[in-house]
């Protein structure tokens, strides 16, 4: 598989690059299918397949693509929830990929999610309070007045209020247990948070408040992040570079503005214009790239480029040779035979911003 | 559309009130709800994170455990049936059958020791009398539908078997199972990318024209809410603070907590360079601790004044098919007369 580890990209929010704290080097997570009653093993799911990237200091790497192309399982390994199935995983360049015991659990102090579905990380028969206090418990940090004030502050910072400690996660609606969610994984004030779709059961007041307050921490903390979501106003709004994942494997990735101004990817093309316009005239005009044929399994990739079966401008070449992973700009860095071919692009159909 | 609703809804909700008896006390959590569905009409729900827009639809299909819930009033007639006031057996039938529900936590409500297929095709069986290799079709067709590629595989999985957005996916697909009459479809596209999302919004469109499905679609996204929704009703601390039809209520937005909402969108500027802070509406949502006596939103409304404070507005028509519960005329920058 001809795809490079990614090569020199310069976080852009800054002047100056910050180092490389978290790196990955054709990182491949692969789920077993049992069938039979023997549980025999029938094939894979190649949920995560061949992932490279880097994430400077101080960065925040935006993460997007199709539902089920392999977001959330690329950062449960990153963070060491999953074993990988091949290739490395760096932090602060030392290699990760198979430390296990007490020296896991210290990473874990310096690395942290907020998971997509709350109730991977909220226990039910926990009040908040203790949901939200039990890794400064964990890792030592806090007890007794300390550890009830820093819940406190954390519940406050999340919007939620400290009143609500005794209370246990069934008693919450759905955004405010995801902030609880938020208030844990900040708790230990790691260095790198993989944030699963942080936001996206809360409304677009408290969504501001959140990704405001992750802003904040990162300023103040020297946070990095990488950034799950759906949202692409929001993505383009927190993150510095952008990733796009197409089943499994990663498509195109360049610093924000530049990935949504001038998208090379047909599949980032496509996704582009599928984006909800907050104006029912404008929304009601607007056309989008349509991807038609059959949505493609990871347990049975199409060869070739694998976005070949529901491209709009695929040849029959791109279902024999996998294309390789070129950086057309600086920085800006995208797999597909065709993307500096303006031409044969379907055309980014303007989904009307407003003025 | 929204011409319809008031000679036939299809839904007709009153007065409802729904509360939660807690450690620290009662919780307030739907302060007398009530609104109208037309045939073929969906109504979009927006409104802050812990507004009680989920706890009111519960509270219809009766689907909250009481205790700790109470409902205190409230009706739902669905073609002349009050929900709220059937027995157990009757509501049964009703939900899943006639009305779809999808909920906010697919892990919730999906069992995690049962396949997926079974899940799907047990609607099938019980309430459409599917037999069983029949139901199995149907059920591959409608995850396929909703875009799950290779279906009839993947009904044998579990449900931690599949991503975030499938697990979603499988929701809705239960729900449309037996094409029910009213869809409640609560942050049902949360988990979804944008183009997924399109594929389930044109199925959802397809079926309230096809079928003259009618819909209550809850969510935060305002971008779907304008493109799906005929009328929206916005909820602020249990009550519903102002109800339109799309386009006035983009256009012309009356409620301050409306207003700040649209505010609060990021939108690229001119240069399409995004900065800066996001907006988001400052202070606290009511604690819901007490009843409400006063204009929930007055805490954190730059125009309130003192009859906010003492009193609850009531919805008011202020246009054609335009309501809000406000007592200050943004429009005039002055107190409303009345
Ligand atoms: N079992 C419970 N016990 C006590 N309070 C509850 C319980 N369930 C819900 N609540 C409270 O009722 C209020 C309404 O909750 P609801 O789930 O309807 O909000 P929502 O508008 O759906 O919010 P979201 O957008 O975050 O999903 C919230 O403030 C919540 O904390
Ligand atoms: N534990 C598991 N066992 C088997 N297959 C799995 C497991 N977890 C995930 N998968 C499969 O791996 C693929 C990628 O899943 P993942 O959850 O990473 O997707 P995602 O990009 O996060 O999607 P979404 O946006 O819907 O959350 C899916 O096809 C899913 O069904
Ligand atoms: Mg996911
Ligand atoms: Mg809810």
């Amino acid at each position: 598989m001809p795809t490079e580890p990614a090569i020199a990209n310069a976080p852009v929010h800054s002047d100056r690059a910050t180092p490389v704290l978290v790196e990955v080097e054709n990182l491949a997570k692969h789920f077993p299918i049992m069938r039979g009653v023997f549980r025999r093993q029938v094939g894979s799911v190649r949920a995560v397949d061949g992932v490279n990237f880097r994430i400077h200091e101080r960065e925040t790497l935006g993460l997007v693509g199709e539902s089920g192309c392999g977001k959330s399982t690329a950062g449960r390994v990153i963070l060491r929830l999953y074993d990988p199935t091949a290739g490395r995983i760096a932090f602060r360049g030392e290699d990760i990929g198979d430390v296990h015991g007490e020296s896991l659990r210290r990473l874990r102090q310096s690395m942290q999610m907020v998971f997509q579905d709350p109730q991977d990380s909220l226990n039910p028969r926990m009040t908040v309070g203790s949901i939200v206090g039990e890794p400064l418990v964990e890792h030592g940090v806090a007890k007794g007045r300390a550890l009830d004030e820093r819940v406190d502050e954390l519940l406050n910072a999340v919007g939620l209020s400290a009143r609500f400690a005794n209370r246990y996660p069934h008693e919450f609606s759905g955004g405010q247990r995801q902030r609880i969610g938020i208030a844990r994984a900040l708790a230990l004030e790691p260095e790198f948070i993989v944030c699963d779709e942080p936001i996206a059961a809360l409304d677009v007041s408290i969504q501001a408040q959140v990704v405001n307050l992750l802003q904040d921490l990162q300023e103040r903390l020297g946070l990095t992040y990488l950034f799950i979501s759906h949202d692409l106003a929001m993505v383009r709004h927190i993150a510095d570079r952008v990733a796009v994942m197409y089943l499994g494997k990663i498509v195109e990735l360049a610093p924000s503005d530049e990935l949504y101004r001038e998208p090379l990817h047909p599949y980032t093309r496509a996704l582009m214009s599928a984006a909800p316009v907050h104006d029912p005239e404008l929304e009601a005009a607007r056309e989008r790239i349509i991807l038609t044929g059959d949505v493609p399994s990871p347990a049975n990739p199409p060869s070739g480029c694998r976005f070949n079966t529901r491209c709009p401008m695929a040849t029959p070449e791109c279902s024999v040779r996998e294309p390789e992973w070129r950086e057309l700009r600086p920085g800006h860095q995208v797999a597909c035979h065709y993307a500096g071919d303006v031409e044969r692009m379907p055309a980014i159909i303007k989904t009307g911003e407003p003025g | 559309m929204s011409g319809a609703t008031a000679t036939h809804p299809v839904l007709a909700v009153e007065d409802v009130r729904t509360r939660f008896h807690t450690q620290e006390g009662v919780v307030h959590a739907v302060n007398g709800i009530g609104f109208e569905l037309g045939e073929g009409e969906v109504l979009g729900v927006v409104g802050e994170s812990g507004s009680g827009k989920s706890v009111t639809m519960l509270s219809l299909l009766r689907l909250l455990p009481t205790p700790p819930a109470e409902i205190v009033s409230g009706s739902a007639r669905l073609e002349g049936e009050d929900l709220m006031a059937l027995d157990a057996d009757r509501l049964r039938e009703v939900r899943g059958a006639r009305v779809g529900f999808i909920f906010q936590d697919p892990m919730t409500s999906l069992n995690p020791v049962l396949t997926v297929g079974y899940q799907l095709t047990e609607p099938l069986r019980l309430h459409l009398g599917m037999d069983k290799a029949a139901a199995r079709e149907r059920a591959a067709q409608l995850l396929d539908l909703v875009g799950i590629p290779e279906a009839t595989r993947r009904l044998s999985d579990f449900p931690h078997q599949f991503s975030g957005g499938m697990r979603q996916r499988v929701m809705i697909a239960i729900a449309l199972a037996c094409s029910p009459k009213v869809l409640i479809a609560d942050e049902p596209t949360t988990a979804l990318d944008v183009t997924i999302q399109a594929q389930i919004l044109d199925v959802v469109k397809r079926l309230r024209r096809e079928l003259g499905m009618s819909i209550i679609w809850i969510t935060h996204d305002l971008g779907v809410v304008a493109g799906l929704a005929d009328r929206v009703m916005v909820m602020y601390g249990g009550q519903v603070v102002e109800r339109a039809d799309v386009k006035s209520l983009y256009a012309r937005p009356k409620h301050p907590y409306t207003r700040g909402l649209l505010r609060t969108l990021p939108s690229p500027d001119a240069e399409g360079e995004t900065s800066g802070r996001l907006a988001s509406i400052p202070g606290h949502p009511p604690s819901l601790l007490q009843a409400p006596a006063s204009c929930p939103f007055a805490p954190r409304c730059e125009h309130a004044f003192d009859r906010c404070q003492r009193e609850n507005p009531m919805l008011q028509a202020v246009g054609e098919g335009h309501e809000v519960a406000c007592f200050f005329d943004v429009d005039r920058g002055a107190p409303r007369a009345d």
